[in-house]
């Protein structure tokens, strides 16, 4: 099975790691993996702030990238929505739409794709589980509060699968991080005081990490943590399932 | 009233500098976001009842005109007048000249965001008339000369000490007095002459009922029942959108208002008005102002189904840590932002934005309007349209440029890299980065994932 891996720009840039992680993680289980090196962003940023019409670039790009691959896959429950919702190419409309219906979040791949039933790693610490809106709502990657439905979480029940690890949730279990993308910046005072509740409630947990499916919350949180001196870290799943 | 001056992000920005308050607000809120969660589990067909409520609205706006026109019909065999305004302006005049006629000078007021939404107590102390609101809440934001910072909990910015201050001002209730026992008794007498001294009565009306010509109000205090009563005319105020079919149709609605909008299974009060008593005189002003138009766009056409729960202020997590009167409009929060634009582009555009589009807010919404989704189309409208600021475009087109040509990309990947291990004191001024504001940067690795990737595996 041929997987193309989707790195979003911000973990290509800052978060090197996540993509080293997931793409050992996915041969590990089998998979063969490609990344098409001339891959930039999904186009997320401009279009969140209301200029989806200047995205036709990233587009273009994105689909000559993983044109023809089988399945991609991406560790971003966030962009992956993106694309899922938004990935539109004129002249090749049709590569869009089946780039669109093959695009898998990464915890999604493993569970619904792959079946995975066991995962080798060991990682012997508590960590509080951040559910990122995208993925949840989005990609519904788990059961939301809000609605009646029965529990469960994809990323969960293959973080379930290490051993030692010890997850814990926080009250106000899938209550949004506040980072947002561009609300990160040009609605500063909520996105950082919407960011200190969610490190307010871990730290309640006593937690040594705090993990999700999406860097982009993780690494608002990060700067918030940081900013306090906490000592709590922040770490993808796919770090977590990759960790020997 | 206080006009808007600043925008969301600002007004939120002064709303955060007291955290104590902005701690006592979010609480409050999630608390009701958590009666309702209890209230709709209790409902095992919770879900079904959202799909048919949104289903006989949909219906409903498909043929809004046919519904419009037999409730009309319907009144008029009840001997109510049904008056028909094009906008803010018409309705206010309508009612206006609905209580010259009736040579009256003396208005009592149940909870109605339509007038809200028209500014109708403005316009008639502007031409001699005394309008005394008299839900509690809303009650104290008039005397506050404030607008409702939430559809069904109006004062819900307020504290104690500030509704205490407020009735020492306007009621002489004692000083530093902040027992809520006291300052609603001191309400109750204050609102108890009013009502007794008023001889019209203006109500809102949370559903229509094409089939019978009646209106059902929704109040927990009975203040709409108390107006109404003791007046001899009674006029209800309604948005087109206020219609449903048949009151077949009203249980499947009543279910889900007040469990979503504070977890009670049923508001105290739903009062049918099928028409006036004798002696009395009863009038409908059905109000367009902007519905149409919003009905005839496909992007927004569902918000025209919303019931005025409030469950999407509640589980909104930057409404309830930006309080109501950021969103500078009678109707905040989610909703709010969706609505406000259709009415005025160059005031609103900002709203759309006041969101992290989580989607919490369409999962709890009664009737299914996809909020989130909404909010991001009139994020793309906009700014086409050109509501942008020119440092905000001239960044988006920036990125849009580099993240479309690989190589650009790589390069400006490497110098942010490059700049935040080297020059990381030029990121950390607070005035052009406000990331910084509170949180650290992310650290540099020193290479991509990228060149990681050609480095090993190519």
């Amino acid at each position: 099975m041929t997987v193309g891996l989707f790195i979003p720009c911000y973990i290509d840039q800052f978060y090197p790691q996540v993509g080293i992680a997931s793409l050992e993680l996915l041969e590990k289980l089998g998979c063969r993996v490609v990344f098409p090196t001339k891959q930039t962003c999904c186009g997320q940023p401009m279009a969140n702030s209301g200029f989806d019409h200047l995205s036709e670039g990233c587009n273009k790009n994105f689909v000559n990238n993983f044109e023809g691959i089988e399945y991609i896959v991406c560790p971003s429950g966030s962009c992956t929505l993106h694309i899922k919702e938004h990935l539109h190419y004129k002249e090749k409309e049709q590569e869009a739409e089946r780039i669109r219906n093959n695009v898998y979040e990464l915890s999604e791949f493993l569970v619904d794709v792959l079946q995975v039933k066991n995962v080798q790693a060991k990682f012997p610490y508590k960590v509080g589980f951040h559910s990122s809106c995208h993925g949840q709502r989005g990609l519904h990657l788990s059961s939301m509060s809000e609605t009646m439905q029965p529990a469960f979480s994809k990323p969960e029940f293959l973080l379930n699968m290490v051993d030692g690890i010890e997850i814990s949730h926080t009250e106000r279990v899938d209550e949004c991080c506040g980072f947002g993308g561009t609300f990160s910046v040009f609605e500063e005072a909520v996105s950082a005081r919407m960011g200190k509740d969610r490190v307010a409630a871990h730290q309640k947990n006593n937690v040594s990490y705090i993990t999700g499916v999406d860097m982009s919350c993780l690494m608002h949180l990060e700067g918030i943590l940081k900013r306090q001196r906490s000592d709590i870290k922040v770490m993808h799943f796919a770090e977590i399932l990759n960790h020997g | 009233m206080k006009e808007a001056i600043i925008n969301h992000a600002q007004s939120a920005k002064q709303f955060n500098t007291d955290e104590a308050r902005v701690n006592w607000h979010d609480e409050t809120l999630w608390m009701v976001r958590s009666k309702r969660d209890k209230a709709a589990k209790s409902v095992e067909e919770w879900e079904t009842l959202r799909s048919l409520a949104s289903s006989v609205k949909e219906h409903t706006l498909s043929n809004l005109n046919e519904y419009l026109i037999e409730f009309e019909k319907q009144a008029n065999k009840n001997g109510v007048k049904v008056y028909w305004a094009a906008d803010a302006k018409e309705h206010n005049e309508i009612v206006l000249k609905i209580i010259n006629e009736e040579k009256i000078s003396k208005v009592v007021k149940s909870k109605s965001m339509l007038t809200e939404e028209c500014h109708l107590n403005k316009y008639l102390e502007q031409n001699g008339i005394e309008v005394v609101d008299t839900d509690l809440g809303e009650r104290i934001v008039q005397f506050r000369k404030e607008i409702p910072s939430h559809i069904v909990l109006p004062a819900i910015h307020l504290k104690k000490s500030d509704v205490s201050e407020t009735f020492n001002q306007y009621l002489g209730t004692e000083k530093n007095n902040t027992d809520p026992q006291y300052l609603t008794s001191a309400a109750r007498v204050h609102l108890r002459e009013k009502f007794l001294s008023s001889e019209v009565a203006i109500t809102g009306v949370n559903f229509a009922i094409a089939e019978t010509g009646a209106v059902v109000v929704c109040t927990n205090e009975g203040n709409a029942d108390m107006g109404v009563h003791a007046a001899r005319v009674h006029i209800a105020s309604m948005g087109i959108e206020k219609i449903i079919p048949k009151a077949n149709h009203l249980g499947i609605f009543l279910r889900l208002l007040a469990r979503s909008a504070t977890g009670q299974p049923i508001t105290t009060y739903s009062s049918h008005y099928h028409r006036a008593r004798e002696g009395a005189s009863m009038h409908i002003v059905i109000v367009d102002n902007g519905r149409s138009r919003q009905l005839a766009n496909e992007n927004f056409r569902n918000s025209l189904k919303c019931i005025r729960c409030g469950a999407c202020f509640n589980t909104c997590p930057v409404y309830r840590r930006s309080s109501g009167h950021s969103y500078h409009n009678a109707i905040a929060g989610p909703i709010g932002s969706v609505l406000a634009p259709n009415m005025d582009k160059q005031k609103n555009y900002d709203l759309p934005f006041a969101s992290t589009l989580c989607g919490s807010c369409t999962n709890v919404c009664p009737v299914k309007i996809n909020l989130h989704e909404q909010l991001w189309k009139w994020r793309q409208l906009l700014t086409e349209e050109g509501y942008v600021s020119v440092g905000k475009k001239m960044m988006m087109k920036i990125m849009a440029f580099v993240l479309s040509y690989p190589l650009l990309y790589q390069i400006a990947g490497k110098s942010a890299r490059f700049a935040l291990t080297y020059f990381p004191f030029m990121l950390k001024i607070k005035k052009i980065n406000p990331w910084y504001v509170n949180r650290e940067m992310p650290q540099a690795p020193k290479q991509s994932f990228t060149s990681w990737y050609i480095q090993h595996k190519k």
